[in-house]
């Protein structure tokens, strides 16, 4: 059982007009197994949570805490928290181009378990993960993230999840762009993933639609950097219904 | 990965006169003169004697830094024979050949003092033979050594004949240089071109190139070690569906200094040409220059042509030029593009590869392979590219 716990954080971005605040002070515990939904309208620091997560140097935490299990996320690089057991799926996934995926997959299982997987085992698992994604054999042999549909590169992350077996998985946005078929497709493996390790679950999403493939434990609402409401699944109905306005009221989001 | 740190211009050439090409290369800078208009009206001769003294104004030198290869160019050159090791498969032969062989002069005629210089000095010619489908030659040179050197090499290869030709250059050399390939009507030929020199080495190479009708060559232009290091592959389009693809790849260290002048000229109906060069740059002082012209002359109907470079920047202090120029006379054409990038290293790349474990040096030695190893993987014989993805990862492993 392992335990991820955000404490009152404080997060501001580099932008062209300066230094911005964007979290203001978020608490939120995730443990083994439980599925998380973020939601919340645009503007609200929902990304900004995950890329905090992930540590990546845009973002600039003015206080509070993240800790993995007790061990302070926040003092880690960006490759230690990932071999510590956090994932992100990313909204925008970059191109590397001349590194194939079959390359990339394995340098990254290598570094994330210390040692080079067993060729004949792990040939078989990113061949079984791949037809579970229904992703053409030929893409293994494509270079990560070049001339991929916003499908190909969503897909591309799930694959990644499922290999790499994290503790903690961030899905940012995972939905967006995706038709109906893909989305299935995308959620059944997240949901195969869950199964196989009990991996607890941040989902961070504008919409609810996903919500109907990957049920949450808990809702929280991101509203101006703060969680304005929590709840269980049955406010992401009411989200359905309603949408934002009633938190929108009074305050002034972009 | 690309914002542009040098920026693609149109061509400026040194004034020149028209009217004395052919007579000696005319002086710049005087009234009246105008600027050459097209790569071709370049001035070309085979004797150094009618090359003014090179001049950082030169088009040709402008990059170039001209007190490093003096010898080369104003100095006396040996034109002797040196040693070599040649390895041969197939219907190759490597042999010596008389200056006089009627091959020589076929492919091109020096445009710069350097190249004129070494035509005017070298004794006899070292000449590969490529004939039949399954042929191959290496020829390695390892010990040029420190004198001022003059060499000529002809590679020719028989009309429908296939074969790959390896040219490996190793330990120190002050070398001016010529190298003819005469690709013959229907022939598929790979010239693979490796500089490693030593450190202190000065290398100034012209290459030319005929190409019979539908004959292809793949030209390779490998440069890793050296002092100077410049290399100008030019090729003529002159018969119908000819085809060219020219690669380079190049990593310069602090203080190094590679160069790439490639002209591809369009003289025929329905030819291609592919140019691709990719470099990276690591450490202060580090400097390559890339210069690619393309002309699709009147005679290029049905011309197919797209060359690029892009150049990957790891540290403060190094330096891409990087100059395309493009110039079309006819209107009837398939396609012609030009692309030229160089940029710092992308980090968010580096974010996605660190965001899955993998480690900072190694996720950028992943990124520097994959942008380099596009180039690679064009070779097309295993063992070279082996051996050149071992040299890259050596050359990354070197702090700047």
């Amino acid at each position: 059982m392992s335990e991820l716990t955000i404490r009152d954080l404080h997060v501001s971005v580099e932008t062209e007009q300066g230094n911005k605040k964007i979290l203001k002070g978020v608490d939120l515990t995730i443990k083994s197994n439980e599925i998380h939904a973020v939601m919340g309208p645009n503007g609200s620091g929902k990304s900004t949570l995950a890329y905090t997560l992930a540590g990546h140097p845009k973002y600039h935490v003015e206080g509070g805490s993240i800790e993995l299990d007790g061990e302070d996320v926040l003092e880690m690089s960006v490759d230690e928290r990932a071999r510590a057991g956090l994932f992100l799926a990313m909204q925008y996934p970059v191109e590397i181009p001349g590194v194939t995926v079959t390359n990339f997959l394995r340098t990254a299982k290598t570094a994330i378990d210390g040692e080079a997987p067993a060729i004949r085992s792990w040939v078989k698992d990113v061949r079984e993960s791949m037809q579970n994604l229904r992703m053409d054999k030929s893409f293994a042999e494509r270079n990560v993230n070049e001339g991929f549909s916003g499908g190909e590169k969503k897909r591309h992350e799930i694959l990644q999840l499922e290999l790499l077996k994290p503790r903690f998985a961030v899905l940012d946005e995972t939905d967006s762009g995706l038709d109906v078929d893909a989305l299935k497709v995308v959620s059944e493996g997240v949901n195969r993933a869950k199964e196989s390790t009990g991996l607890g679950l941040l989902l961070i999403t504008h919409y609810t639609r996903i919500l109907r493939y990957i049920s949450p434990d808990f809702v929280h609402v991101f509203v101006d950097g703060r969680v304005a409401e929590e709840g269980g699944a049955e406010l992401a109905d009411r989200l359905e219904n309603e949408g934002y306005d009633r938190f929108l009221t009074g305050t002034n989001v972009g | 990965m690309s914002v542009p740190v040098t920026s693609a211009k149109p061509r400026t050439e040194a004034p020149l006169d028209h009217s004395k090409i052919g007579s000696a290369q005319h002086s710049a800078g005087g009234l009246g003169l105008s600027p050459v208009q097209t790569r071709s009206e370049r001035f070309a001769a085979y004797e150094v004697e009618r090359f003014q003294p090179a001049r950082p104004t030169d088009a040709e030198w402008k990059y170039t830094p001209l007190a490093k290869v003096e010898p080369l160019t104003a100095g006396e050159l040996d034109g002797g024979s040196y040693e070599y090791e040649s390895q041969v498969q197939g219907g190759a032969s490597v042999s010596w050949i008389a200056r006089d062989d009627a091959r020589i002069g076929t492919a091109g005629t020096p445009e710069d003092r350097a190249s004129a210089n070494a035509w005017s000095s070298f004794e006899r010619a070292l000449a590969i033979e490529i004939e039949g489908e399954d042929a191959a030659a290496t020829v390695a040179r390892r010990a040029m050594g420190g004198t001022a050197r003059a060499a000529h090499l002809v590679i020719e290869a028989a009309p429908n004949s296939r074969g790959v030709v390896v040219l490996e250059n190793t330990g120190g050399a002050l070398l001016a240089e010529n190298l003819e390939i005469i690709v013959g009507d229907a022939a598929e030929l790979t010239v693979i071109s490796l500089h490693e020199w030593e450190d202190d080495a000065i290398h100034l190479a012209s290459h030319f190139t005929s190409i019979g009708r539908q004959g292809h060559l793949k030209h390779v232009s490998v440069t890793l070690g050296g002092d100077v290091v410049r290399v100008n592959p030019t090729a003529r389009l002159g018969a119908e569906r000819g085809e060219v693809e020219l690669y380079g790849l190049y990593f310069a260290d602090a203080g190094q200094h590679i160069e790439h002048q490639v002209f591809v000229n369009h003289d025929a109906p329905h030819t291609t040409s592919t140019v691709t060069y990719k470099g990276a740059l690591q450490g202060d002082g580090a400097h390559t220059v890339w210069i690619g012209d393309v002309l699709i002359g009147r005679n290029g109907t049905g011309t197919e042509s797209y060359e690029q470079n892009r150049n990957l920047l790891l540290s403060d202090g190094a330096r891409a030029d990087s100059v395309p120029n493009l110039e079309i006379e006819t209107g009837d054409i398939v396609g012609a593009g030009h692309a030229s990038a160089s940029g710092r290293f992308d980090d968010e790349q580096l974010f996605y590869l660190q965001a899955r474990g993998i480690p900072e040096d190694e996720a950028r030695r992943l990124v520097v392979r994959g942008f380099l190893g596009e180039v690679v993987q064009k070779i097309g014989v295993p063992e070279i590219e082996e051996r050149l993805d071992a040299a890259i990862e050596a050359e990354l492993a070197v702090t700047p």
